[in-house]
């Protein structure tokens, strides 16, 4: 079936998403959401829930956590540290990835 | 119909505590499932295990898989006893319903959706949103850098008009804009599995990676090359012609460059979506020909007769 070409959008920084949006995006509910924040898991932008924006780079990481902690049947404070540490391997692995390629020769 | 042993799957005994059952499934989806383990067979096997898993733990669904009988062996034909269907709720697409093509998991999924109905009266034709599905895409660094159109073959599970759940292949053209760069994600709205009762269809998100370059090394959008000098190159300075995505480019190096110096060529690396793009780095590798002609070597041992350069200077003053 070919439906045509679609455009894609950034999942990154560029890309600000609110509360209902980040939500819909990560396929959890508006309250998991907000648990994340008050666990530290996600910082937003701006006071108040309705004021907040997220920058969408946090989607991948929210939604394997929150696949794995529905399907491990783990609670909201594990999801937050599952996405804690995915956010930090991202981080690594680019890391790893800037290493090697200034490194070269093979490494 | 084919058998499964639940139990089996799980590890279990028929007479397994809830707390046992659970116990077991929690180690088997942390093994198996998809988003940790390395196994190639893991979507498979986390699913079998989910499936046992979901009707285990449901006291009536437990019963009723109980009563099924433990005659049978996995994967052996069978069906239900005669009455089991009255007794634990109706069987899918009643009326021409034939035990013979569905799956048991099917069977489990038909009675939860009967206990549903029964408690919650008619089911409700709520829109539900299509689910987002995530592809693995690897680009070439010259499709990165001029961006690119991709057909991406996909199959995603959709459910047909009869709620049975199949792989559907669909080809879907997508954009890349130029400035993709190793370890990013890209959205496409209204990509992924259909919305049902006019629900929104899902996402499809695509992880982006770089396939290794035979000359240029990615480093978010800056690009490195490995640039080979003969030792008098990097002595006494020269102009060299470098590739770049762009093409060919003169880069001068300057006199005295050692090995590892990096030389910049700025905005030559990978475009950024917004902004300058990326540079490109040259790091200078002194290499030395492998065979020495006479007038080489005689040349070589003048040098290093004239010279008063001590490379291990530093080495001498420290062990002084």
């Amino acid at each position: 079936m070919n439906t045509g070409t679609e455009a894609a959008f950034w999942m990154d920084t560029r890309t600000r998403l609110t509360l209902g949006e980040i939500a819909e995006s990560c396929g959890i509910s508006e309250s998991v959401v907000q648990e994340l924040v008050e666990y530290g898991a996600l910082t937003p932008s701006g006071g108040r829930p309705s004021e907040w924006v997220f920058g969408a780079e946090c989607v991948m990481s929210v939604r394997k956590a929150a696949r794995l902690c529905n399907d491990l049947e783990l609670e909201t404070s594990a999801m937050a540290l599952v996405v804690s540490f995915l956010e930090r391997i991202h981080e690594l692995e680019a890391q790893v990835r800037r290493l090697r390629s200034q490194a070269g020769g093979g490494f | 119909m084919k058998y499964k042993d639940y139990y089996a799957i799980l590890g279990v005994k028929r007479d397994a505590s809830a707390d046992d059952i659970r116990k077991a499934y929690r180690k088997l989806a942390q093994k198996y499932h998809p988003d940790v383990s390395k196994d190639p067979q893991g979507e498979e096997k986390f699913k079998e295990v989910a499936e046992a898993y979901q009707t285990l733990k449901d006291p009536e669904k437990r019963q009723a898989y109980d009563a099924l009988g433990t005659a049978h062996a996995s994967g052996e034909q069978f069906r239900p006893p005669p009455g089991w269907g009255e007794r634990y709720g109706e069987p899918p697409n009643e009326g021409q319903f034939s035990f013979d093509d569905v799956d048991l998991s099917d069977l489990f999924e038909s009675l939860s959706r009967g206990q549903r109905g029964q408690r919650g009266g008619a089911r409700a034709k709520r829109a539900v949103r299509g689910e987002d599905f995530e592809v693995a895409v690897r680009l070439t660094l010259e499709q990165a850098f001029h961006g690119t159109q991709l057909d991406l073959r996909v199959a995603l599970p959709e459910y047909d008009d009869k709620g049975a759940l199949h792989a559907v292949e669909k080809t879907i053209k997508a954009r890349i804009p130029k400035g993709a760069t190793d370890g990013q994600r890209l959205r496409l709205r209204g990509q992924g599995g259909k919305g049902f009762n006019g629900g929104a269809a899902g996402d499809l998100y695509l992880d982006i990676s770089l396939a290794p370059h035979a000359i240029f090394r990615a480093s978010g959008h800056d690009l490195y090359l490995d640039l080979a000098l003969a030792p008098w190159e990097a002595a006494l300075g020269a102009t060299v012609e470098i590739p770049t995505l762009a093409g060919a480019v003169n880069l001068k190096v300057p006199a005295g460059t050692a090995a590892g110096a990096r030389l910049r060529l700025g905005g030559r690396g990978l475009p950024r979506p917004e902004g300058t793009p990326g540079d490109l780095y040259a790091v200078a590798q002194i290499v030395n020909p492998t065979v020495l002609t006479e007038r080489e070597r005689e040349l070589y041992r003048e040098l290093a007769q004239a010279s008063r350069f001590e490379p291990r200077g530093h080495l001498a003053k420290g062990s002084a």
